[in-house]
């Protein structure tokens, strides 16, 4: 899969299962997926399918009790997370790959200044002395455009708007220059013009800072808007990946199409009735024997449900886990 | 939908809404100050439409929703509903009111007992308004799940059973249990996936065909509350800047905050955002508590005047049915003239008294 650079993240047949009274659940089967330097992957799926789980089964931040990450190699600079003792995997969280939560009323302490949070990676990972951090802390802040930024870093949490805080969370993750940049939902809880300065500031640092970012997500119309490849997420497991322009003119999957078409828009035409997907995203209490989205889909047949289909190319960077062919409107070879 | 006859019914008259929630401080906890939450709004519904309320966190749009069914006590203005104005209604005359105005609340999880069954949730507007007995009773609960497509074989089952989405679904049942009029749905959607949203959405919309419901759907959706409303107002800290159908606000909207909003909007088509130029509003939100001298939206205003800072600008019907609020649009101000010092008074939107133009 990758062509010419070296892929960044290379993560293969993941596997993550969680025990809950009554059985299991198979929240992520068998993903993969490469990040190359400087790129922005970005991934879509709705509840259930699996996405957050698959980000932060890489980084071990599921709790090992419920959580099993039962197969797969993460590599990483040379060496599988997976197989990381804690120790290491604490120098790669932060230093290697950063993390950007959903939620940012949450993901801050409360109780601990700004600068606290923004130098304690300084500190740890870098070996900064106070001072250094301090200096290194302001120009974080003024990285991600917050105004009086050396008086701000001695403030806590709450007295920053939902907006800051996500930016103060940026500055965290992007405090140790990492490789990796993982933004899960980081812009859902905000306002919509909120989230189109926090969409320009990641472009601006894109550029600036050149490195590779995973934006988890379920607006496609963000990820029209800053993703270079993107891959669509269905049951726990990849069901397509494209470029992204490549993915909205020419969807290959059933769900991606179906997707697509739910979405209503601003502009162009309005739609007198919107299209739905009938039905629920699975539960899945088991591996699956069988397509995930069988039950939804308007053109499964019958080795639907013999097998889960497997990626296969369709075109340049282009693959679909798929039987259905919409070229020949029938079975694929 | 609603097709487009000159004499239209109005069913909700909103006139001079003020809400200002007491901010005290101190021993004897004096009154200090006044959150404005909603800060003079006036607005017509019309029966059978769908009026769309948008605006982002904190511009008031859910407390307006609430007031409009006395959920909180106004501290000014009417709310006319049916003809009888609600605001200043006595206990007993507002709970006979009840029936006629229901709302749909927007966290699925949160309004619904989870000890009560879903056919106890249904029917308890039942057993509050009405003297059906058991089997009557058990017939208008089914018949109002089949209405939201809710299986029958769910009326004994609690709300953790369900996924969001038929939570939501149980919400409206319970919403028309009564039938209703008008129904406030106050982000009915927006803690549900993309693909449940279409879901419920069209199911309102079913229910409105069916039903001659009455909507104020409110929403910071600005895509979904294009598909579902006839006409659009958007509220910034506590007022309403714009008011226009549907169509014309989309397709020009005239309030600089109206294009920052839908600027920022992220459409599903890489080619188009590849190419946009946004208008991004820098700085955050004015608090509620201490809005600015003269327009709210002065501070993040990217055409911003002088006048602005200082007067507050009247909302004006600049072409039939289409309000504004903003001083680009004044004719005073487009003839060239700088001082047309206005009172700063009520914003009036209503349908019924077009405010009169200063002649160009």
């Amino acid at each position: 899969m990758p062509d010419g650079a070296q892929a960044v993240l290379h993560v293969e047949g993941l596997k993550t299962v969680f025990k809950v009274r009554g059985g299991e659940v198979h929240a992520v089967n068998s993903v993969s997926f490469d990040i190359k330097p400087g790129e922005l992957l970005g991934v879509v799926g709705e509840s259930g399918s699996g996405k957050s789980v698959t980000m932060m089964s890489l980084l071990g931040l599921l709790p090992s009790p419920p959580a099993e990450v039962r197969e797969g190699r993460v590599m990483f600079d040379g060496r599988d997370l997976l197989k990381c003792s804690p120790d290491e995997l604490r120098a790669v969280r932060g230093l290697g790959v950063g993390f950007i939560f959903q939620d940012p009323m949450t993901s801050l302490n409360p109780v601990f200044t700004i600068g606290f949070q923004l130098m304690e990676p300084l500190r740890r990972h870098l070996g900064m002395s106070k001072a250094q951090a301090r200096e290194r802390a302001q120009e974080l802040l003024e990285l991600v455009n917050i105004p009086d930024a050396g008086q701000r870093l001695g403030d806590y949490p709450h007295q920053f708007s939902g907006g800051m805080r996500q930016r103060v969370m940026i500055a965290i993750a992007l405090a140790c220059d990492p490789k990796v940049l993982i933004a899960d939902e980081p812009t859902t809880a905000l306002d919509v013009t909120i989230q189109a300065q926090i969409l320009e500031l990641i472009r601006e640092l894109r550029q600036k800072l050149g490195m590779a970012i995973v934006w988890i997500t379920h607006d496609l119309g963000v990820i029209a808007g800053i993703a270079d490849r993107v891959i669509v997420m269905y049951g726990g497991q990849i069901v397509e990946q494209a470029p992204v322009g490549e993915l909205f003119a020419n969807p290959r999957h059933p769900y991606t199409r179906a997707l697509l078409k739910t979405v209503p828009s601003v502009l162009g035409t309005r739609e007198a009735k919107l299209n739905v997907i009938e039905g629920q995203p699975p539960m899945l209490t088991a591996q699956p024997d069988s397509c995930p989205f069988r039950p939804r889909c308007a053109h499964a047949f019958e080795r639907c449900a013999r097998e889960n289909p497997r990626r296969r190319p369709v075109g340049p960077g282009h693959d679909v886990a798929c039987f259905w062919d919409f070229d020949s409107n029938g079975a694929a070879a | 939908m609603f097709d487009e006859t000159p004499i239209r019914k109005t069913l909700v008259e909103v006139e001079g809404l003020k809400l200002y929630f007491p901010i005290t401080a101190g021993l004897l906890r004096r009154r200090v100050g006044d959150v404005k939450a909603v800060d003079g709004v006036s607005f017509s519904i019309y029966e059978g439409e769908t009026l769309g309320l948008v605006g982002e966190s904190g511009c008031g749009k859910s407390t307006c929703g609430r007031a409009l069914l006395r959920l909180y006590d106004v501290t000014a203005g009417s709310i006319r509903i049916g003809g009888v104005d609600i605001a200043g209604l006595g206990a007993d005359a507002l709970r006979r009111m009840r029936p006629t105005m229901q709302m749909v609340f927007q966290d699925p999880q949160a309004s619904l007992n989870p000890r009560m069954t879903v056919a106890g949730i249904i029917g308890e507007p039942l057993d509050e308004h009405t003297r059906l007995n058991r089997a009557e009773k058990l017939a208008r609960i089914y018949e109002l799940m089949d209405a939201v497509g809710l299986s029958r074989d769910f009326a004994n089952r609690y709300p953790h059973a369900f996924s969001g989405g038929q939570r939501q679904r149980i919400g409206i049942a319970r919403a028309l249990a009564l039938n209703p009029k008008f129904i406030v749905c106050d982000e009915p959607i927006a803690a549900l996936d993309v693909s449940i949203q279409a879901q419920v959405v069209n199911l309102l919309e079913e229910l409105q065909d069916r039903l001659g419901l009455t909507y104020l759907f409110i929403s910071h959706d600005l895509s979904m509350v294009r598909h579902i409303a006839d006409r659009v107002a958007v509220m910034y800290l506590g007022q309403i800047v714009e008011l226009a159908s549907r169509e014309a606000l989309y397709e020009s909207p005239k309030h600089p905050y109206t294009q920052a909003l839908l600027s920022a909007v992220p459409e599903p088509d890489p080619a188009h955002e590849a190419n946009r130029r946004r208008i991004i509003l820098t700085g955050d939100v004015p608090s509620p508590a201490n809005p600015p001298l003269g327009c709210n939206f002065c501070t993040r205003c990217p055409k911003v005047m002088d006048i602005c800072r200082k007067v507050e600008p009247r909302s004006r019907e600049i072409e039939p049915g289409r309000f504004v609020a903003c001083h680009l649009y004044d004719p005073a101000m487009t003839a060239g003239t700088t001082a047309a010092p206005e009172a700063s008074g009520s914003n009036s939107l209503s349908n019924n008294n077009p405010t009169t133009q200063q002649g160009v």
